[in-house]
């Protein structure tokens, strides 16, 4: 079976994909900028199937929600970021299981 | 076989290798250049879909914006690398990659058990991704929430300046 062009499925499962791989990174990692790279990986999978969506069905609504979603995800990086800093500066480390002062 | 098709193929390997080359790496600054690969990946991806707009976006705010900054406090923070990520092989990572395992295979069960008979691009595709189309509906219909994202990241400009701003010279 040779295929002609990709539906839909495929680019679901392979978003499905990469937003569990990113997951398991936010899982198992210990370093804070790991974890906050791999919540990016998780925010561009979900990016992937908008896009998908949106040019499969024709409609703009999925594209413009990307747009948002970048949107948000730069503000995010930089107040991210800057709370690791903050962190780094009172604490001198940046694995999160060494930042339990919150923890009861 | 049609070009899309051998493009989507070398765009997912590439995507989910530089993922798994990410949430591996015990050094962060080769963490970060396998998530710019990645980036690059989905660009690629978002092409294929036709939607020009999302692609050169993408590249412009996750690859060059985003990540210079995180590189650049990977840089100044001048952490080694993590110790002890496979030392032993605890009760935590053991169960999210067991949890990770069922989801995944529950999706793709989900989605290639029903298919949703979309085999092609939709007609309207390469107008919709265009920067014309993306900027017509962005300006009249979204016009509120582009203003409202405009307030985010003012926010998040006067919060970034704070937490990072030492206490002392106040």
């Amino acid at each position: 079976m040779s295929l002609q062009s990709i539906p839909l499925e495929y680019y679901l499962s392979l978003s499905a994909l990469l937003f569990t791989i990113g997951a398991v990174g936010v899982l198992t990692r210990r370093n804070a900028i790991i974890i906050f790279m791999c919540i990016e990986l998780m925010l561009n999978s979900v990016n992937l199937t908008l896009v998908s969506f949106s040019a499969f069905m024709g409609d703009s609504a999925g594209q413009m929600f990307v747009f948002f979603v970048m949107a948000v995800a730069a503000a995010e990086a930089a107040i991210g970021l800057a709370i690791i800093l903050a962190l780094f500066r009172v604490k001198q480390t940046v694995y999160v299981d060494e930042v339990n002062i919150m923890k009861w | 076989m049609s070009i899309t098709v051998l493009l989507f193929s070398l765009l997912s390997v590439g995507a989910i290798i530089s993922a798994i080359t990410l949430i591996t790496r015990r050094n962060p600054v080769s963490a970060a250049m396998s998530l710019i690969v990645h980036f690059f990946t989905l660009a690629g991806m978002y092409l294929t879909l036709q939607a020009q707009f999302i692609a050169i976006i993408q590249i412009l705010v996750y690859a060059g914006a985003i990540m210079v900054l995180v590189v650049f406090v990977i840089m100044l923070l001048n952490i080694g690398k993590e110790e002890n990520i496979h030392e032993k092989f605890n009760i935590r990572t053991t169960l999210s990659l067991g949890m990770a395992v069922l989801l995944v295979s529950q999706f793709l069960i989900l989605f290639l058990g029903n298919p949703t008979g979309m085999n092609a691009l939709h007609d309207n595709s390469l107008q919709i991704g265009s920067t014309q189309g993306i900027g017509t509906v962005l300006f009249t219909e979204y016009l509120f929430p582009f203003e409202a994202i405009s307030l985010l990241l003012l926010a998040a400009i006067v919060g970034a300046l704070y937490l990072a701003k030492r206490k002392s010279d106040t």
